[in-house]
């Protein structure tokens, strides 16, 4: 009876809470559209003041030369760096570097597959705790401190070596280091050598998208292809791929723009010959030709966005 | 003649959970066949085994005399409808259709046109080219049964089939997926948790509880006629009545059921019959559903619209003819 009689007591509407806070959270409840703009307004500076910004003065730094006899920049719009750009040793920085971070991608790819597969169909609980651990106790390390240990690893005295010629396998690696182009010295002087750092490194930035994606396709899917009558290589093909595709190029976003513009790994390990980002480096260091240099760092935001353009086209982004 | 799925003992434990305990199942072929049960009793187990999700622990399964044990779900010609559909969000629905044919390697003009049969026959043509986000689930249903019947299944399995869809939309579903099994003479086996469903659509339902089957019989055996007091409780509004109560009307000893219906609700001034008070009455429309306390025995009676209904408390007589009083397999 009492609960009855306090149902009875109580307000229809409660009294507006006292204060500036009070005041504020029936202000924002009316217009939601203001509190959207107050925590927006910090980012959108951020994103849209310091970072386009720097990027639009750098897009204009690429449209002025630099004078071959005084050194000194002539700010007037010309194509003439972008005209330095089209020379064969640059061409080739560019090829190199474009080659490279496709190699690096597909390897990703491959490679984190099965990883992301088992971690979004099979772990829970504990195994997937684990799963994120492995995956990401890597990145609590400095990068430097990775390159170097590859470096040692890799290296004709390294423990690659030794366990090689203990498996009596030595000459396997010979074949491959006697191969051109990917060949060399040993591997820690050789592009195979880069190409493996790469993938270690930007390992995780493919597993986790593409885990995520996997995640998100529901496991009757699986099973409705089974059913239908496909093989699981008819289902890998025509069901997973394409689901998990949002997934993989989000990754190979990752993996593909990180290694365009690197610019320590290759020069830890790997050949003298230059990529990318050890020609902006170097352009804008000791060559002191900034308009180079702006336009060496223009070629990764124009690939990245044929990429992206391609993988829209293909359909990659339809299923989100 | 052979039947259209046949279990033989089968068995099938997650650890230490038995989900199906020494199933023995034939169904016919061409028949409806309803697998009825409360969540959790083995029904969905049961299905997922046929489809091949899932391996018997013991036992063996044959599909139209073929052994089914180790044959993976692709290699049996049997369909499934998923209770969520389990449409693919990345093709349109003609595509979807046409999945089956198309990992068969059928060319893309005839699976295509298949696909528009198909889709023409679940009432949908033209759809094709829609993607199953801009589908209803009604719509989606029927695509999903599409891309089953595309591929002309030995055997239809349908899961929950119309669990996601609304009432009415459901009543329409259910005497359309009808006319179609008979139409098409596919055997259909379907899981349901909803005893009507199961009753007005198969031509016979096998009643599941705990991993085990309950009874298998045409639905009027299974209503009239429950063999124990789980099947008359979950199936229909049945009254269980204790073999107490039961052996002062049969003379003997055992569980009884008797329908709602069967009971008929008088006024206490003649002393002939069991003594109540009515607890509640539920208005369903066509009939008044009353809740009775006969003596501590909760019972349950039904009247047509339009009667005069007793007061709540009201001390009532309850009288039934002694023939409508069913009998179980359950002693007391």
């Amino acid at each position: 009876m009492s609960t009855a009689n306090s149902y009875r007591v109580a307000p229809a509407i409660l009294p507006a809470a006292g204060g500036i806070r009070g005041v504020l959270s029936d202000a924002f409840w009316r217009k939601p559209k203001l509190l959207l703009i107050l925590m927006l307004l910090p980012p959108v500076l951020w994103l849209g003041v310091v970072y386009i910004g720097s990027l639009f003065a750098l897009l204009l730094q690429s449209f002025f030369s630099i004078d071959e006899f005084s050194g000194l920049i002539n700010r007037e719009f010309t194509l003439k760096t972008y005209g330095d750009l089209l020379q064969a040793a640059n061409l080739d920085i560019i090829l190199r570097t474009v080659t490279m971070a496709a190699a690096v991608t597909l390897a990703s790819i491959a490679v984190a597959f099965p990883i992301a597969y088992y971690a979004a169909r099979y772990a829970r609980g504990r195994w997937k705790a684990l799963f994120y651990l492995a995956v990401m106790l890597p990145l609590w390390s400095s990068y430097l401190v990775k390159v170097y240990a590859w470096k040692l690893i890799l290296a004709k005295e390294g423990i690659l070596t030794w366990v090689l010629a203990k498996l009596n396998l030595l000459w396997l690696l010979d074949a491959w280091l006697s191969l051109p182009i990917v060949g060399g010295n040993s591997l820690s002087v050789s592009f195979t050598g880069t190409f493996i750092v790469f993938v270690y490194v930007w390992l995780p930035f493919m597993i986790l998208p593409m885990q995520a994606a996997l995640e998100r396709v529901p496991g009757n899917l699986v099973e409705a292809s089974s059913d239908l009558g496909a093989s699981p290589r008819q289902t890998f093909w025509n069901v997973l791929l394409p689901l998990a595709l949002p997934g993989i190029v989000a990754g190979s976003i990752f993996t593909f723009s990180l290694t365009l513009g690197d610019y320590i790994i290759p020069q830890i390990i790997g050949t003298s010959r230059l990529f990318i980002g050890q020609a902006v480096y170097s352009q804008q260091g000791t060559a002191g030709n900034i308009p180079l240099a702006a336009a060496f760092a223009v070629v990764p935001i124009v690939i990245m966005g044929l990429y992206l353009w391609m993988a829209k086209r293909m359909g990659a982004f339809d299923a989100i | 003649m052979t039947s259209a799925v046949s279990f033989q003992k089968v068995s099938r434990h997650f650890g230490k959970v038995k989900a199906v305990d020494a199933v023995d199942l034939d169904v016919a072929p061409g028949e409806f066949f309803a697998m009825l049960g409360p969540s959790g009793s083995g029904k969905t187990t049961c299905l997922r085994l046929i489809a091949g999700f899932e391996q018997p622990t013991a036992g063996s399964i044959s599909i139209f005399g073929e052994r089914a044990e180790g044959v993976p779900p692709y290699r049996r010609n049997v369909n499934t409808v998923f209770q969520d559909y389990a449409l693919f969000p990345h093709l349109n629905i003609l595509d979807n259709v046409a999945y089956g044919l198309m990992v068969k390697g059928i060319g893309k003009a005839e699976r295509h046109k298949a696909a528009e049969e198909a889709l023409a026959l679940v009432r949908l043509p033209g759809f094709g080219g829609r993607r199953p986000s801009q589908l209803s689930g009604g719509q989606r249903q029927r695509v999903a049964l599409a891309r089953a019947l595309v591929n002309q299944p030995k055997v239809l399995l349908l899961d929950e089939p119309l669990g996601a869809l609304d009432l009415k939309l459901r009543e329409n579903m259910q005497e359309e997926l009808k006319a179609l099994q008979k139409a098409l003479g596919i055997t259909f086996i379907f899981v349901t948790h909803d005893q009507g469903e199961a009753l007005s659509m198969a031509d016979r339902v096998a009643v599941f509880n705990d991993g085990k089957i309950m009874q298998v019989g045409t639905p009027q055996d299974i209503y009239e006629r429950p063999s124990t007091r789980f099947v008359a409780d979950f199936v229909g509004s049945s009254n269980v009545l204790p073999p107490d109560f039961v052996q002062r009307y049969s003379g003997q000893h055992r569980w009884g059921s008797l329908r709602p219906e069967a009971i008929r609700v008088g006024k206490a001034t003649r002393g002939d019959g069991v003594s109540a008070r009515l607890v509640s009455a539920n208005y369903l429309g066509a009939t008044t559903r009353l809740a009775l306390d006969a003596d501590g025995l909760r019972l349950h009676a039904v009247v047509p619209a339009g009667t005069k209904l007793p007061e709540e408390g009201e001390a009532l007589v309850l009288t039934f003819n002694r023939d409508q009083l069913h009998l179980m397999d359950e002693a007391g």
